[in-house]
């Protein structure tokens, strides 16, 4: 057993798992933040994706003892003050999801995707940053659109506050 | 996933001890195949040692022409390293087409190497630059490295920590992926130093994995065209056959991919 201590959504938590326990598991279930999903069990359906120290990764697909240490960001830890995170908002807006199971992480994704580009997509762009999240509902047309929203709202915000 | 012990290495010394005193260890660094491969029980480590942490092992340093590549600096600050694509921006391409984006943020450049997929881009790349792939222990030229299907020269416990080479005057690294799993079918990098020597190499299609193709490298040498490639006949006896590609197909990607690359660079 391992004692893991990390900071989740801005809050140190400490748990105890098994060295094998993978982060989605310790997530979903010794802290109850169940919006992070798996999917697929092969490392290639994207459902999981967190960020781990500010990137995107594939929760099931790393330890919870190999995160140790470091800082997370789930899907819980999006909206702030009750208000949906804008690419929360341009999912609802577009109507980016269907049956929502890949939502998380293609949110998670999203946000990541918008910022390491600074705002600055295209749907070639966002097609190929999403090679590693499944969607088997929308056909992820609007997904695209969601995100494309989402980054011109951001960047947008982005100039009025400069 | 079987019971395993896990280790988190502070340098390269106590991650040697570690291993030295596991049962059946295996070090961990992005573990973007290791850990998948545990969770299909086609592995089972009893102890994991993690070298994501060793600061000696990372980052990138570009002096004039010669690279250095830490072996725990991720696909991602490979690709996204303005000082590398100054100099190399084909090893830079070839990172920002390794899996997908999170994987890129986890797997590393020392961790591809060590394990030697057959279908893998690195080796190609390190085989193409002459690279030489630093162990704790010694230096072993790329030539010298990847011995066959998930096969390297490292002994047991050895730990890539670095790869070094000379940027070449020009090279591009052009693959056909997988449709489904984006690993390479067929990736061909090729380079041509100033004093006009040329290396191809070739992954994902060879049937003990990657190799150079010297065919094509005496006819680059001669001429440095996709054209000069026409009547170079690769054989396909050689290559691997499976539901994806059999090897009469691989034999013309090589050709293809060459011939793209080349007109790329």
């Amino acid at each position: 057993m391992a004692k893991v201590t990390m900071t989740v959504n801005g809050r140190q938590v400490s748990g105890h798992c098994d060295d094998r326990t993978l982060l989605v598991q310790f997530i979903r279930e010794n802290l109850g933040l169940t919006g992070t999903h798996v999917g697929c069990d092969t490392s290639q359906c994207g459902a999981c994706v967190i960020h781990m120290d500010g990137k995107s990764v594939k929760s099931c697909s790393i330890l919870a003892a190999q995160a140790a240490g470091s800082t997370i960001t789930t899907i819980e830890g999006l909206a702030a003050d009750g208000e949906l995170h804008p690419v929360q908002a341009a999912f609802k807006a577009n109507h980016g999801l269907q049956c929502g199971f890949c939502t998380p992480g293609m949110v998670m994704t999203a946000v990541d995707m918008i910022r390491r580009h600074q705002g600055q997509l295209d749907e070639a762009t966002v097609r190929a940053e999403l090679e590693g999240n499944i969607c088997r509902c929308t056909g992820y047309h609007n997904i695209v659109k969601a995100i494309l929203a989402a980054a011109a709202e951001m960047s947008g915000a982005r100039v009025a506050a400069e | 996933m079987y019971e395993t012990q896990y280790h988190r290495a502070s340098s390269v010394q106590d991650a040697v001890s570690r291993m030295e005193a596991a049962g059946e260890g295996k070090y961990v660094s992005g573990g973007m195949t290791l850990i998948p491969t545990m969770k299909q029980r086609l592995a089972a480590p009893s102890d994991l040692i993690d070298l994501r942490h060793i600061a000696e092992m990372q980052g990138i340093t570009v002096s004039g022409r010669s690279v250095r590549i830490g072996a725990a600096t991720t696909h991602y600050d490979v690709a996204s390293a303005a000082a590398l694509k100054a100099v190399c921006p084909a090893i830079c391409s070839l990172a920002s087409h390794i899996g997908d984006p999170h994987v890129r943020h986890m797997g590393t450049i020392g961790g591809s190497i060590a394990n030697n997929d057959p279908a893998a881009d690195y080796p190609a790349a390190m085989l193409a630059l002459g690279a030489t792939i630093v162990t704790n222990k010694r230096e072993i030229a790329a030539d010298d490295f990847f011995t066959g299907l998930f096969e390297t020269a490292l002994e047991d416990s050895e730990i890539v920590t670095a790869i070094s080479f000379e940027a070449p005057a020009k090279a591009a690294y052009q693959k056909f992926a997988n449709p489904a799993s984006r690993y390479a079918m067929t990736g061909v990098f090729v380079a041509r130093r100033d004093n006009g020597d040329v290396r191809v190499a070739v992954t994902g299609a060879g049937a003990n994995g990657v190799f150079r193709h010297g065919d094509m490298e005496a006819a680059l040498v001669a001429n440095w065209s996709p054209d000069a490639l026409s009547n170079v006949s690769v054989d396909a006896s050689e290559l691997l056959s499976d539901i994806h590609a059999d090897a009469a197909y691989r034999a013309n990607l090589v050709k293809v991919m060459a011939k793209r690359a080349v007109a790329a660079a």
